[in-house]
C-alpha cells in the first residue's frame, strides 16, 4: 500500500466503468436465458401451414380443422347467410372489421377471401373457449338471427363471419388465420393468399 | 465433553446465540389470541408442501405425454402415492386457508402500519409467489381443467397492448398450451419458486423480530430504556439484543411459551387436515375439479372454466368488466391495493378494538365482499351474478379508498399504554 493521496476522480471512474461493463454482462447473460422460452424448432415445425379439402363440405356444415393445436373452423356458408350478414351490423361491436384481427385480403364484408367459405379460429377473444355453433338456432341467444356462435364459459356471442355481437365480454371478433385457396377445392391454412 | 463441543461450535457460529434471539429469548407480547396461530400454521403447511412435493416428483413425469398417466400411476400403484397426492392437494388449500386468515389478522389489528410496513410487504410478496405456485402446480396434473385454467390465465398477458401476443407466446414456448409449457411450469414449480418463497419467509421472520410482534391491543411492548420501574418490566430473561434499547414490558419469551400454545392450534389442525385429506380430498369438487379427471384436450373446453376456489375473489373482479385489459388491470390492481394497504391507512391507532365505529363497518363490508366474490368465482357468469360481483368489486376497491378518507382525521378511543390484566 502506499501513501499516495486518494484519486476520488479515478476512483469514481473505475466504480463507473465496472459497473457499466457488468451491466452489459448481465443483459448478455439474460439473452439466453429469456430467449430459451421461445418456441423451439420443433415447436415451430409442428406449427406448420395444414391443408384442409373443402370441396365435400354440406352447405351450412362446420368442420373443425386443428392448426397449431387450434381448432380452426371452416364453414359453408348458404346465399342465406351472406345476405344475412349485413342485416344485424347495428349490433355488433366491430362491424366493419376495422381491428386487424383478419389479414388484409380479409378485411371485407363477410371476413374471408371467398363468400362461400368463412375460416376463423374457434377460439374465443375472451379467454381461449371454443364457441358452440347454433346452426339454425341461434335465435335463442340474438333476436332475428338464425345462425352464430356462442361461447359456453362467458357468454360471448359471434355471427356468421366471426364478428362479435355488443355487450358480451369477448373485446374482438374471432381471429382469421392466414389462409389461401391453392385450387377451387383446397384451403390451406396458414398461408396467407399471395404469399406462396 | 458435550458442553465444550457446544462452545466450541459457539465461537465459530453462534447457534445458541441465534435461537436465544429468535426463540428462546424473543419477547412476544402476552396476550396473543387465537388470530396469533395461523403464522405458524403457515409453517407447518410449507414444510408439508416442501416435503410431499419433493417426494411427489420421484414419480411424476413432467412431459405433455406422460403427465396425465403418471399421476394416475401415483394414485393406483405407488405405495402411499395417493395419500402424498392427497397431502399436497390439501395443503395447498389448507395454504391459503390459513395465509388469508393470517392476513385478516393483521388488518384487524393494524400489524401492517408503522413500522412493520416491510414486514406486510415481504408478506404480500409470500402471497404473490403463493399465488404463482399454486397456479403452475394446478398445470401440472395436466388434467383438462388444468389445461383450460392455464390458457385463461396465460391469455390475460394478451391483453396487455403490443407486446400482448409475443408475451403469450413466449410463457407457453408454443403457439398453444402444450408440453413445452407444462415442463417450464414443472422447474419454476418445483425449484425456482420454493426457493424464492423460503428466503422470502426468511425475511418475513427477520423483519418481524426486528420491529417486534404486534398484539391485539395495538400496544408497545418496547419501552424507551429507563423509563419503567424494573418491578413493572417483564420479568423473564430476553436477548441482550432487545433488552440494551429497551425496557420490554407485557412480554413472554416465545419458547416455551407459544410454542406449547402452538402446538395446540398446530394439533386442531392437523386433526381438520386430516379429516379433509382422508375423507373429502377433492373438496367438494372445489380443491380438485372434475373435468380434471380428464387428459388435457386443446380442442374440448369445459362447460364452465372456473378456478379453484383460493383464486375466486380476483377472478370475479376480472370477469365483472366487460373489458379484457381494464379487467385484468383492475385484477392485478386487487392485488395491488392490499401491497399498499400500509399506505391507504394513514390512522395511528392500530387496533380495531380502540379505531373509530366506521372502520369496523367497512372492515366488516371488506371481509364481506372478499367472501362473496370468491364464491361468484367459482360459479358460472350469469348476468344476476355478474351484478352482485359488480357490487362487490366496488366494496372491495371502496374498502381501500374509504380508509384513505376517514383515517386521516379519525375520532379514535383511547390506546392503554400497557395491555391489562
Amino acid at each position: 500500500m502506499s501513501n499516495a493521496p486518494v484519486n476520488n476522480g479515478r476512483r469514481r471512474f473505475l466504480t463507473a466503468a465496472t459497473s457499466v461493463v457488468g451491466g452489459v454482462g448481465v443483459v448478455g447473460l439474460a439473452v439466453p436465458f429469456i430467449g430459451s422460452w421461445n418456441p423451439s424448432a420443433r415447436a415451430k415445425a409442428a406449427g406448420a401451414p395444414v391443408e384442409v379439402n373443402v370441396g365435400k363440405i354440406e352447405p351450412g356444415q362446420l368442420i373443425r380443422a386443428e392448426w397449431r393445436g387450434k381448432p380452426v373452423y371452416v364453414v359453408r356458408r348458404t346465399e342465406e347467410i351472406v345476405s344475412a350478414l349485413a342485416a344485424h351490423d347495428g349490433q355488433l361491436k366491430d362491424p366493419q372489421s376495422e381491428e386487424p384481427q383478419q389479414p388484409a385480403y380479409a378485411t371485407n364484408a363477410y371476413r374471408s377471401i371467398k363468400p362461400e367459405f368463412m375460416v376463423a379460429l374457434g377460439v374465443c377473444t375472451h379467454l381461449g373457449c371454443a364457441p358452440t355453433y347454433y346452426k339454425g338456432n341461434f335465435e335463442e341467444q340474438v333476436e332475428g338471427v338464425s345462425d352464430g356462435f356462442y361461447c359456453p364459459c362467458h357468454g360471448s356471442k359471434f355471427d356468421m363471419a366471426g364478428r362479435v355481437f355488443q355487450s358480451v365480454p369477448a373485446p374482438t371478433n374471432l381471429v382469421v388465420p392466414e389462409h389461401s385457396f391453392p385450387s377451387a377445392d383446397t384451403l390451406l391454412i396458414g398461408v396467407g393468399q399471395g404469399d406462396a | 465433553m458435550f458442553a465444550n463441543l457446544m462452545a466450541w461450535i459457539e465461537q465459530r457460529l453462534p447457534l445458541m446465540d441465534a435461537m436465544n434471539k429468535h426463540a428462546a429469548q424473543y419477547p412476544a407480547p402476552k396476550n396473543f389470541n387465537f388470530w396469533y396461530v395461523f403464522g405458524i400454521l403457515a409453517s407447518v403447511v410449507l414444510v408439508n408442501q416442501l416435503l410431499t412435493g419433493v417426494w411427489l416428483t420421484m414419480n411424476y413425469d413432467p412431459t405433455g405425454d406422460g403427465a396425465f398417466a403418471s399421476i394416475e400411476y401415483i394414485m393406483r400403484d405407488v405405495d402411499y402415492g395417493w395419500m402424498l397426492r392427497y397431502m399436497h392437494s390439501t395443503g395447498a388449500s389448507a395454504f391459503f386457508v390459513v395465509v388469508y386468515m393470517h392476513m385478516f389478522r393483521g388488518m384487524i389489528y393494524g400489524s401492517y402500519q408503522k413500522p412493520r410496513e416491510l414486514l406486510w410487504l415481504f408478506g404480500m410478496l409470500i402471497f404473490l409467489v403463493l399465488m404463482a405456485e399454486a397456479f403452475m402446480g394446478y398445470l401440472l396434473p395436466w388434467g383438462n381443467m388444468s389445461y383450460w385454467g392455464a390458457q385463461v390465465i396465460i391469455s390475460i398477458f394478451g391483453a396487455i397492448p403490443i407486446i400482448g401476443d409475443d408475451l403469450t407466446l413466449w410463457i407457453r414456448g408454443d403457439y398453444v398450451i402444450s408440453g413445452a409449457t407444462l415442463t417450464r411450469f414443472f422447474a419454476l414449480h418445483v425449484v425456482a419458486l420454493p426457493l424464492v418463497l423460503v428466503v422470502l419467509v426468511f425475511l418475513h421472520i427477520l423483519a418481524l423480530h426486528e420491529v417486534g410482534s404486534n398484539n391485539p391491543e395495538g400496544t408497545d411492548i418496547k419501552k424507551p430504556k429507563g423509563s419503567v420501574p424494573l418491578e413493572e418490566q417483564s420479568k423473564f430473561q430476553f436477548h441482550e439484543q432487545y433488552t440494551k434499547k429497551y425496557d420490554i414490558v407485557d412480554a413472554i419469551p416465545f419458547h416455551p411459551y407459544y410454542t406449547v400454545k402452538d402446538l395446540v392450534a398446530v394439533v386442531i389442525f392437523l386433526i381438520v387436515f386430516c379429516w379433509v385429506m382422508f375423507f373429502a380430498p377433492e373438496g367438494g369438487g372445489y380443491f380438485m375439479e372434475a373435468p380434471n379427471f380428464e387428459p388435457a384436450n386443446g380442442l374440448k373446453t369445459p362447460e364452465h372454466i372456473a378456478p379453484v376456489w383460493y383464486f375466486g375473489p380476483f377472478y370475479t373482479v376480472l370477469r365483472v368488466i366487460p373489458d379484457k385489459l381494464l379487467g385484468a388491470i383492475a385484477m392485478f390492481g386487487a392485488i395491488i391495493m392490499l401491497f399498499l394497504l400500509p399506505w391507504f391507512d394513514r390512522g395511528v391507532v392500530k387496533s380495531l378494538k380502540y379505531r373509530c365505529t366506521a372502520h369496523t363497518i367497512n372492515l366488516t363490508q371488506f371481509a364481506i365482499c372478499f367472501i362473496v366474490l370468491g364464491a361468484l368465482g367459482t360459479m358460472p357468469a350469469t348476468p344476476l351474478n355478474n351484478m352482485i360481483g359488480t357490487i362487490a368489486s366496488f366494496g372491495y376497491f371502496g374498502f381501500f379508498v374509504a380508509l384513505w378518507v376517514y383515517s386521516k382525521n379519525e375520532k379514535t378511543k383511547p390506546v392503554p399504554e400497557r395491555v391489562s390484566g
